[in-house]
């Protein structure tokens, strides 16, 4: 197996996706003949030239709801927005028009487009570039959402996204597009819906998604150097669909799930767990369902401070002790 | 509608003619104090002294000090990212600016915002706005905002040539002209945005400006790296703000020597190392100001060298005052969302806030 980078594998899965389909055109700013704004579509334009690989003005509304709207003529869009903070922007497209014209045409019209770019913090660009939608986004029934957070889940994960007919929200993290993890050369698919375990272990269930998972490993890690505590980690992958057979055994198994995100606490992907933990697992659980998000503020500058607003493995381990 | 007829020789208008000596030489202090500013600034951020992104102003200086020597109390101010220069401009100091660089508490936002968001609502500036095209219906807002209490005033709102291409600022265009509302857009035609040029991401016949005509509102293209121009021109639009409270779209012709951001590496594939040496040499604005100054016989070369060095020393004093400043507190994450919170006033200690 190959050790590439998470931007690496994205873009072997935006290559392969436009070999097998040529119904797939990949559209943004910069993304074409400045090799893209975070590199991860470098070379694409040389190789597929300007028809699948376009270069679009500033212009959020116009472009998404111009690729929502050829995704409803059969075309596969591969939009990408330089950050999914600029989303905010073309907010109406992708929640009116991406996420309810199947609903109200009364499943006439289907949208097979994927909108994709990084959505996260801890990067010092301020409150209007760190936003993490993932949250407000998989609210919207209609659309899907996901949030790999290694290299072999985003190659995976976006050629099942490409080829998934309903417009997925997928979410990458510019702190990981340099990280390297083993990715095979044989292609291979990961299904949306489907969250991975990344750990197994007895005595606690750490259940997060993106970057907050590998905070999860690492945390675990700690905890079994030096506190005897096995953690297990359950890396969500998907947040709608959300794979609640996944989250409902490991917890069945620990006995006690403390959850971890980057997002916002209020109403963040985890206080639907919560709420399903509650619901399913009241019985298996040893101790109260225990979460920890970013710190409830806009992203600091501040570079110093911002590393602390995010949950670090030391937070994990601290909220883990504070359960035996 | 008309584009607006000046007189060619812009020293002669009569917002030149009254300038003094030592007016002149104040515009160059203000274009070296950027310049300076920005160059310490870059060589910290290359340190790794500051995080995020850092977008330099410098190759642009006249046009912010040019609109905002204009200004007057009831003026107001707003621009994107890119927004050192019209801080310094408005007359924020180094100290506070260079700490917010910093991340610093002592910094013009106490560290909270970065490069891309600095404010001072005590000199009439409102930002420093990260999202492209974001701030045009705010300036908009400001604009309202005069109209609304009677003031005789406007707002200079400031965008880059590839922000044009956002919705929101042609709704505000609508607005402006609709409701007779004193907003100046000010386009920095820097003919990039990010890797892209100017012919390849806005469709148009001869210039940006002229969208404004199908608005109904007054438009101008003016050459930034003369400063006589840019105050002559922005002069016009601040009398239609003032006068008529009518809108203008001016379109200012300039250049930025360095990349998008300092992270733009690949800034010389999509453009040529010629293009900015000739930028450079023929058409700096800082330097066709000192040759006019000379010419003028208002500047020595000495006296430029003292200007020069003291707003170099200015700058690497800021440097070592943000170096010196302590960094925010932990707590301080969650102080400035709210008001009411902030106060604990009753509001604020109604129902929970912050949920971690
Ligand atoms: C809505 C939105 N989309 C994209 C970006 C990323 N971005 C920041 S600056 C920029 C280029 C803007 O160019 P221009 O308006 O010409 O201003 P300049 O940088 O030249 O001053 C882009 C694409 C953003 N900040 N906001
Ligand atoms: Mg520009």
């Amino acid at each position: 197996m190959a050790l590439i980078t998470y931007r690496e594998a994205l873009r072997h899965a935006l290559a392969e996706e436009i070999q097998r389909d040529e119904n797939v055109v990949i559209l943004g700013e910069e993304v074409a003949e400045y090799d893209g704004a975070y590199k991860v579509t470098e070379g694409l334009w040389k190789k597929f030239g300007d028809k699948r690989v376009c270069d679009t003005p500033i212009s959020e509304a116009a472009f998404i709801g111009m690729g929502i709207g050829a995704s409803m003529l059969g075309l596969r869009p591969v939009m990408e927005l330089m950050f999914w903070s600029f989303a905010t922007v073309a907010w109406d497209q992708i929640v009116n028009n991406a996420g309810f014209v199947r609903y109200m045409s009364g499943g006439l019209i289907n949208c097979p487009i994927v909108i994709r770019g990084p959505a996260n913090g801890g990067t010092n660009v301020g409150a209007t570039h760190s936003h993490t939608p993932e949250n407000m986004l998989a609210n919207i029934p209609g659309l899907k959402v996901v949030c790999p957070a290694t290299a072999y889940d985003a190659k995976g994960l976006l050629k099942s996204a490409i080829r998934d007919n309903d417009p997925v929200m997928f979410m990458e993290n510019t702190l990981l597009y340099g990280e390297k993890w083993e990715v095979p050369e044989e292609e291979y698919v990961i299904p949306l819906g489907v969250a991975d375990l990344k750990r197994e272990g007895t005595d606690v269930s750490l259940i997060a998604h993106g970057r907050a998972a590998l905070t999860a490993l690492k945390a675990a890690e700690l905890l079994a150097a030096e506190h005897d505590i096995s953690a297990e980690v359950l890396d969500l992958r998907s947040i709608r669909p959300l794979d609640e057979e996944a989250i409902l055994r490991t917890v069945r198994k620990t006995h006690r799930a403390v959850l971890i995100e980057e997002n916002k606490p209020f109403c963040g992907v985890d206080a639907q767990i919560s709420s399903l933990l509650m619901e399913k697992a009241f019985d298996d659980l040893d101790a109260p369902v225990l979460r920890i998000s970013a710190i409830d503020a806009p992203a600091i500058y501040s570079p110093k401070v911002e590393v602390k607003q995010l949950p670090r493995p030391t937070d994990v381990v601290a909220k883990v002790l504070s359960l035996f | 509608m008309e584009q607006t007829v000046t007189a060619p020789d812009f020293a002669s208008s009569p917002i030149n003619q009254s300038l003094r000596p030592e007016d002149k030489l104040r515009f160059l202090r203000e274009m070296l104090r950027i310049r300076h500013f920005e160059q310490a600034a870059l060589k910290q951020y290359s340190a790794g002294k500051m995080g995020g992104f850092l977008h330099l102003y410098i190759g642009q200086e006249s046009v912010a000090v040019g609109t905002v020597s204009l200004m007057g109390s009831h003026d107001h101010v707003i621009t994107a990212y890119r927004d050192h220069g019209h801080a310094l401009a408005v007359g924020m100091s180094m100290n506070e600016c260079m700490a917010e660089l910093f991340g610093k508490v002592t910094g013009c936002s106490k560290g909270k915002g970065g490069s891309m968001h600095f404010f001072a609502p005590d000199k009439n500036y409102w930002g420093g706005h990260g999202i492209v095209g974001g701030q045009t219906p705010l300036g908009l807002g400001l604009a309202y905002g005069l109209k609304y209490k009677g003031l005789k005033g406007a707002a200079l709102c400031f965008m880059g040539d590839g922000a044009v291409n956002q919705g929101c600022f042609y709704e505000s265009l609508n607005l402006a002209s609709l409701w007779d509302l004193p907003v100046v857009y000010i386009i920095e035609n820097n003919q990039y945005s990010m890797g892209t040029s100017l012919e390849r991401s806005s469709a148009f016949r001869t210039c940006l400006a002229e969208r404004a005509a199908g608005f109904a509102i007054d438009w101008d293209t003016c050459n930034g790296e003369d400063l006589y121009e840019v105050r002559a021109k922005a002069q016009v639009a601040l009398d239609r703000a003032h006068g008529q409270s009518r809108p203008t779209v001016l379109e200012i012709e300039t250049y930025r020597y360095y990349g998008h951001s300092v992270a733009d590496a690949k800034h010389k594939i999509y453009r040529s190392e010629e293009e900015i040496e000739r930028y450079k040499q023929d058409h700096d604005p800082i330097r066709l100001w000192k040759a006019r100054l000379l010419t003028e016989g208002v500047l020595t070369e000495e006296k430029y060298e003292e200007l020069d060095q003291a707003s170099r020393t200015e700058a690497n004093e800021s440097v070592q005052f943000a170096e010196e400043s302590p960094i925010p507190s932990d707590e301080s994450i969650t102080e400035d969302v709210y008001f009411e919170v902030d106060r604990q006033t009753t509001a604020g200690r109604t129902g929970r806030h912050f949920f971690n």
